[in-house]
């Protein structure tokens, strides 16, 4: 584990171990501001980042989800808890070795940017290298490298304040990742950024992310950010973290009503896969099975078509009714009547995908890993996908 | 309202006379006798520089700093000083107004980075400033001719007193107001105080500090003129001249030296503030 976080809490106030032990005895957070006037922060947040992971925390504001990250570098000191990074306790090191963890180990983008008014976008990018005492001529060769990896090239010798908030952006991102540092936290880095650029920079993010593979603490308020880019997301609510999990498992099992309120509101065409939503299905027939087979499958169940799978449950085709009935009054082989070319989705493609495929073919579409037939996806299913979550897989509609 | 008997008068005159004077006196004499010879050295300079060359210098850098109006400025201010024979007296003027604002911001930026830092310091410090910018300065002149005699010394030393303040003020508020989100940002990358204090609260601060030395130099030159007073020469024993001659034309003469002076002193300063 990257970063391991135990227990840890924060109570703002005259008297926070007082706090710390109202909590411990069961009080909420509003109880202990009425009764003391104190601020609990975070309480008794506990998770842990793999390496190479994005982690993001999620909550509104007001959560405590700042001060949690926070207190990741111990920009604010906890309460209690204990936070580990790489296996050494942070929350015990001495100011010397806290200074010299978040010069080699702790990069850090702000909300607000936080650069340096005063100095160049370059002297900027090579702050925290110049305050480890890196030559001038190295700490700049490494300064200008990851101003071009962030895409600012030529601006090196420009001021914050002649830059747009998402080139600002830029360049924090630079400062943080000139350090070499393993660990991102990135505090509402975009929140500040109008809807088009913050959406260039999160896959920007992603895109620099899958070259580095740096362990990424993130905090939004804004839940599609999340799911676009967690790979676990973490939800915030009153300084307590009340759900951990990927986006799929937060989206189909909230744990609670915070958390399917949030959901509600998401555009789940984005979040959803083909696999979430598709069904197993419940007519198939194999080669070896006659058109009379077929048919009386069919008639079980009101269906008027039915895939044909082999042996090792690899798809053929769909056939009719129609079809099978010619071919038992004919005589063909069932084979040559299959409708062959359907649509074929991997288990992980987009719901947003699928809508428009699904609406120009009569058939349902089919998911299709290594040639086999996971399931099906209706047109109903996709809808009610979108509308329902996860209702749909549980009281599907059937395709037919 | 007379309750009690209070003899402050009689208590400082007291521990003044049979205190002070008799067990500090060598102690005042040594700062008199280092300050006395950095004034003179300084003035002595000023006046053995030819008066057109330091004009040049002072055109110069209003030319640079302030533009060229400025430098037109300086260059008629100048030629009306010499014309009035008021050369010397302004270069009097001049050298404690350099000493004593040297003075200020030697001790006024360092006292108001501490308060900036720490509160303690800040409510010490604060209601020590109000007392030096509220106390009459006449006050402060009688005590300073005991302690260092007439002349030069008390004319800096009451000088200083005048004008530290706001070197110290500004600093502090300067330091104050860096934005809290910078100071983190630096300290997330592993800024030690030492390095968070030269290389991002100062530099952040340098306009309003500076704008702070610019006041200390304006208070100074104002109060350089008062303590012609205590026998400090220059431009205010003109003045003083002047006025105890009830000769018109003459206190005129000198007052629009020291506007001059102090014209071109603030414009230079002010400018160089902004810049920074």
């Amino acid at each position: 584990m990257k970063i391991e976080i135990r227990n840890l809490t924060k109570v703002f106030g005259s008297q926070p171990l007082h706090g710390l032990q109202l909590l411990e005895n069961g009080e909420q957070k509003d109880e202990i501001l009425k009764k003391t006037g104190m601020t609990v922060g975070v309480d008794r947040a506990t998770f842990s980042v793999r390496e190479g992971e994005v982690f993001v925390i999620m909550g509104l504001s007001g959560s405590g989800k700042s001060t949690l990250i926070r207190l990741v570098n111990r920009l604010i000191e906890p309460t209690s808890g204990e936070v580990l990074i790489d296996g050494e306790n942070l929350t015990k090191m001495d100011s010397k070795s806290l200074i010299e963890t978040r010069r080699k180990k702790l990069g850090m983008v702000f909300q607000n940017f936080g650069l340096l008014p005063h100095r160049t976008v370059l002297s900027n990018v090579a702050y925290g290298l110049e305050i480890q005492d890196v030559n001038k001529e190295e700490r700049e060769a490494k300064a200008l490298k990851v101003i071009a990896d962030v895409g600012l090239k030529g601006y090196e010798d420009s001021y914050p304040s002649e830059l747009s908030g998402g080139m600002q952006q830029r360049v924090g991102i630079a400062r943080a990742l000139a350090n070499d540092s393993d660990i991102l936290l990135m505090d509402e880095a975009f929140s500040a950024l109008d809807p088009i650029i913050r959406k260039e920079m999160q896959d920007e993010l992603m895109n620099l992310q899958s070259k580095l593979g740096k362990t990424i603490l993130f905090i939004t308020h804004d839940l599609d950010e999340a799911l676009k880019l967690g790979d676990r997301i973490a939800i915030m609510k009153e300084g307590q973290i009340v759900q951990i999990g990927t986006s799929e498992e937060i989206l189909e099992n909230p744990a609670n009503e915070y958390v399917s309120k949030f959901v509600r509101d998401v555009d789940r065409s984005k979040v959803l896969k083909a696999s979430n939503v598709m069904k197993k299905p419940e007519v198939l027939m194999t080669q070896k099975d006659g058109p009379r087979v077929a048919v009386r499958k069919m008639e079980e169940i009101g269906a008027s078509s039915i895939f044909v799978v082999d042996e090792e449950n690899k798809l053929q085709g769909l056939l009719t009714v129609d079809d099978a009935i010619k071919a038992y009054k004919e005589d063909i082989l069932v084979e040559k009547l299959l409708i062959e070319d359907l649509y074929k989705a991997a288990p992980d493609t987009p719901l947003s995908d699928l809508i428009e495929i699904a609406a120009q073919t009569k058939y349902p579409l089919t998911v299709v890993e290594d040639g086999k037939l996971l399931g099906i996806i209706s047109r109903v299913s996709i809808l009610s996908g979108l509308v329902l979550g996860k209702e749909s897989k549980e009281n599907g509609v059937e395709a037919k | 309202m007379n309750y009690f008997d209070f003899p402050l008068e009689e208590w400082t005159n007291n521990f003044v006379d049979n205190w002070l004077l008799p067990y500090l006196s060598g102690f005042f004499d040594q700062i008199s006798k280092v300050l006395s010879s950095l004034i003179d050295g300084v003035t002595n300079l000023l006046i053995w520089i030819p008066a057109e060359l330091i004009v040049l210098v002072l055109i110069f850098l209003s030319w640079k700093i302030a533009g060229k109006g400025m430098a037109l400025f300086t260059l008629i201010g100048s030629l009306f000083i010499g014309s009035v024979d008021l050369w010397v007296e302004s270069m009097q003027t001049f050298s404690i107004v350099i000493v004593s604002t040297i003075i200020s911001v030697l001790v006024g930026i360092p006292v108001g980075i501490f308060s900036a830092l720490n509160k303690t310091v800040d409510n010490i410090v604060r209601p020590i400033l109000d007392f030096m910018q509220t106390l009459p300065s006449f006050v402060y002149l009688i005590p300073a001719i005991l302690l260092f005699g007439l002349g030069n010394v008390p004319a800096v030393i009451a000088t200083f007193i005048f004008a530290a303040p706001p070197a110290v003020r500004m600093t502090t508020l300067g330091i104050k107001q860096v934005p809290e989100d910078v100071i983190e940002a630096s300290k997330a990358f592993g800024t030690t105080s030492k390095q968070l204090l030269f290389k991002v609260q100062v530099p952040l601060a340098l306009p309003t500090i500076m704008a702070g030395v610019n006041q200390s130099i304006m208070l100074a030159l104002s109060m350089a003129v008062v303590a012609s007073m205590i026998g400090a020469p220059g431009l205010g024993t003109t003045v003083l001249t002047g006025i105890s001659t009830v000769n018109v034309g003459l206190g005129l003469t000198g007052g629009l030296a020291i506007v001059v002076l102090a014209i071109i002193l603030d414009r230079i300063t002010q400018k160089l503030g902004q810049k920074s």
